[in-house]
């Protein structure tokens, strides 16, 4: 791991910056708000214009589904024109990811294909992104780039802190103490402090952005750093000459998987099965809200990944303790069927399985046993 | 329900019959075969529905015939079944129409060629059963196909063409005709009726083709598309509503060569137009007093016509500007209205007047609102219309004179 020393480069002319918050669409809606909400007041204490804006398209924002807030900030009210009625800058400073499994990759609609983290990101911008793993660990997740950029990493995972019913944690104050690390001479850090000091009246408060300022690594990251193991996803918008009449798309035969929208951008967790322990009771299958378990000969079931948005539902209807179990999505770097490895080869399976998952493989005991065996609870 | 006077003349094609404009579209519904309709009361439309389930219980018809709980279930039950691929009728008035006004814009969104009546009646409140322009014209910019009627047989007539061309594939839009709501929804003419083997020769079986909502033929309609394909669909509608011209033109020749009606012109009736110096410009029942009018000028020496617009939606642009830029003057008589508009006209006054802009030949416009909420227009008034327009050939227009109500207490 390279620790960067310099500040990133900064366009000398620079007249605004951009700012974007990727984040897990309604539960982290009022988080990415609060960050870009917070970079334009910070702004405002040097004097600065600014906006802040939601991707008007995520809207209503589908659960889990990426999506996206922005803030700019320029340095007198005529450039900040240019980034005003817009729903998406074309180009960002810095992106900002409130959920590792971000860097996966980001689908929000079906045209929009799935998307690179740092697509956006113009060269030797900045990728910050939340989590408890190393710069390396994210890297090796992120799509193999075609620019140079920083890479900075939040401490801290997934929050669900603007939701309603959990705690504040302080996300949004420590992502903009790293705001101020990689953007010193927008956001200084005594301005972005005083900010949240006057919005706040908490020292607390004021502490997390020093903490996030201080705790952000950053790793530059080079072209042709990253993975290429991610799926490409493309499309091509038709004109009004070539798409159907009547505001018609051609729908899925049955049984049948859109080719196109596959939607595991969403997954932040995917369901591991123990094909040892299940009991073929076709609960999994019939409760899958998006179909996507396949029958196997054998009368397992078994996940195709492509289709699985990683809801959990599965997971919570198997009555066998332990038979699917949701492990983080950044443990995984394909999409690949995995039944026909338990199929060729059970043991390597099953230790592939306690690996990731951190469960026991071995047949339940108890009471659990017991509905396994066909009894009566 | 319609009642069989006497016939004319001996033809293997139509009957002459004795019947309001609202019986008169019952007839097309039968002619057509229609598969669904959906009703819900509301005068002056309502006399349809009541014709339409007649002819059901005389076994004339086979139909599903829908009474929906109000005017918006209505259209969207009608906009449902044609996607599944059934020829539909539909219709209402005034306010009733407008309470369906969110079904009404996305069946043109859909391009769904639903066929409907607008019983033209004022908009209440206060309560009015009369006619005025403004239901139908409400929806003139989301991609409706609007053609008024002046006659009975012209309501048989425009249903039947109305089928016809909103079904074509190189239109697929809906369909709403213009009945001033009294002078044709309740009042009886005689009208010629096809026999159900010529009416069968004019309007093809419909067929959705490919976009036949199916099990067997698996689409989805109107997915959220936002900013990323809304433009694009938008201009589909407005090629499909340009292509319209030329298909209602179709249209109107071949009703003209099975049945000798239509006149010249698909899109506008002349009367004594040959030598004026002055004419009227309306739509719907306005043009019977308008002619007798005409007749009485003309008598005394004034060189007078009218041009009777039949075709609103698809403005027929070429057709308006070709035959007005003949005249000095032309008197717009709109019986309708557009609180605070350019000169505070109406809404054809203001059309034409956009048509004509960008011409070197330009008559000049003086644009009347009358005949609102169905008040008759009489000769009283159409001297005034004529006296006003004269005047404005002969000395041009004043400013502040470019707009006039008449036959309005003061």
């Amino acid at each position: 791991m390279t620790q960067a020393t310099a500040a990133p480069p900064q366009t000398a002319a620079a007249t605004d910056i951009t700012i974007e918050v990727v984040y897990r669409g309604i539960f982290q809606k009022t988080l990415a708000q609060r960050i870009t909400r917070g970079v334009v007041l910070a702004a405002r204490q040097k004097g600065l214009p600014g906006t802040a804006f939601s991707r008007y398209g995520d809207s209503p924002e589908r659960n889990g589904v990426p999506a996206k807030q922005f803030a700019v900030v320029a340095v007198n009210d005529i450039e900040l024109e240019a980034s005003m009625a817009r729903y998406e800058p074309a180009v960002v400073d810095v992106s900002v990811a409130v959920d590792d499994t971000l860097v996966k990759g980001v689908e929000s609609w079906a045209w929009y294909g799935r998307q690179p983290i740092w697509k956006p990101v113009r060269p030797n911008g900045v990728v910050l992104v939340t989590s408890d793993k190393s710069p390396d660990e994210i890297v090796a997740q992120t799509d193999k780039t075609d620019r140079p950029y920083t890479l900075g990493v939040v401490p801290g995972g997934a929050s669900f802190a603007g939701l309603w019913v959990y705690k504040d944690d302080h996300t949004d104050w420590r992502v903009l103490g790293a705001l101020s690390k990689v953007l010193p001479e927008w956001l200084p850090l005594e301005e972005v402090k005083a900010q949240v000091r006057r919005q706040t009246k908490d020292e607390n408060a004021v502490a997390s952005v020093q903490s996030g300022h201080d705790a952000t690594k950053l790793r530059q990251v080079k072209v042709g750093e990253g993975t290429d193991a991610h799926e490409k996803l493309g499309f091509t918008k038709p004109g009004w000459t070539t798409m159907r009449t009547g505001v018609i798309v051609d729908a899925r035969k049955p049984g049948e998987r859109n080719p196109q929208y596959k939607r595991y951008a969403t997954r932040t967790q995917r369901p591991v099965v123990n094909f040892d322990t299940c009991i073929k009771c076709t609960m999994c299958w019939l409760d899958c809200p998006d179909e996507c378990f396949e029958v196997t000969p054998s009368g397992h079931f078994e996940v195709v990944y492509e289709a699985c948005v990683g809801c959990g539902i599965c997971a919570q209807v198997c009555p066998v303790k332990d038979c699917i179990v949701m492990v983080d999505e950044l443990k995984f770097d394909s999409n690949k069927l995995v039944f026909p490895v338990w199929e060729k080869d059970r043991n390597t399976y099953n230790a592939w399985f306690e690996r990731t998952s951190g469960r026991s493989a071995a047949p339940p005991t108890g009471e659990k046993a017991a509905v396994a065996a066909g009894g009566d609870e | 329900m319609a009642v069989a006077v006497k016939t004319t003349e001996t033809s293997d094609v139509q009957t002459e019959q004795l019947m309001t404009g609202c019986e008169a579209i019952a007839e097309a519904i039968r002619l057509a075969d229609v598969d669904v309709m959906a009703a819900f009361p509301i005068r002056p439309y309502d006399t349809v529905m009541q014709a339409a389930a007649k002819l059901i219980a005389n076994g004339k018809l086979d139909c599903e015939y829908i009474v929906a709980d109000g005017e918006h279930s209505q259209f969207e039950i009608v906009k449902h079944a044609c996607a599944v691929g059934s020829r539909v009728f539909v219709g209402s008035s005034g306010v009733g129409w407008f309470y369906a006004f969110e079904a009404i814009a996305v069946t043109a969104g859909l391009r769904l060629p639903v066929v409907a009546i607008c019983g033209n009646r004022a908009l209440d409140d206060p309560g009015a059963f009369g006619t005025e322009h403004n239901d139908s014209l409400a929806v003139r910019d989301l991609g409706w196909l609007l053609p008024w009627a002046e006659t009975a047989q012209e309501c048989l007539d425009l249903a039947l063409m109305a089928w016809r061309v909103g079904e074509d594939k190189r239109v697929s839009l809906p369909v709403a005709i213009g009945l001033d709501g009294g002078f044709l929804t309740h009042s009886q003419q005689l009208v010629s009726v096809p026999t159900k083997a010529a009416a069968d020769a004019y309007l093809p079986r419909f067929d959705l083709g490919d976009r036949l909502l199916h099990p067997d033929n698996p689409i989805t309609i109107a997915p959220q598309v936002d900013q990323d394909w809304l433009m694009e669909i938008r201009r589909q509608n407005d090629a499909a509503m340009r292509r319209a011209l030329e298909v209602i033109a179709e249209a109107h020749a071949d009703l003209k060569k099975l049945f000798g009606r239509g006149g010249d012109s698909p899109f506008l009736d002349e009367y004594m137009t040959d030598d004026a110096d002055v004419v009227f410009f309306g739509q719907g029942t306005l043009a019977l007093p308008m002619k007798v009018a005409i007749r009485r000028l003309r008598k005394q020496g004034h060189k007078v016509g009218l041009v009777r617009l039949k075709w609103f939606r698809p403005f027929p642009t070429d057709e308006v500007v070709r035959s007005l830029s003949r005249f000095k003057a032309v008197g717009i008589v709109d019986r309708d209205y557009s609180f605070g508009s350019p000169y505070y006209g109406g809404v054809l006054y203001n059309e034409v007047r956009s048509a004509l802009y960008s011409r070197d030949e330009r008559p000049t416009i003086v644009g009347f609102v009358a005949g609102l909420g169905g008040r008759e227009i009489d000769q009283t008034m159409a001297q005034d219309i004529y006296d006003k327009t004269a005047a404005a050939a002969a000395g041009g227009l004043a400013a502040g004179d470019q707009c006039h109500w008449i036959g309005v207490r003061e």
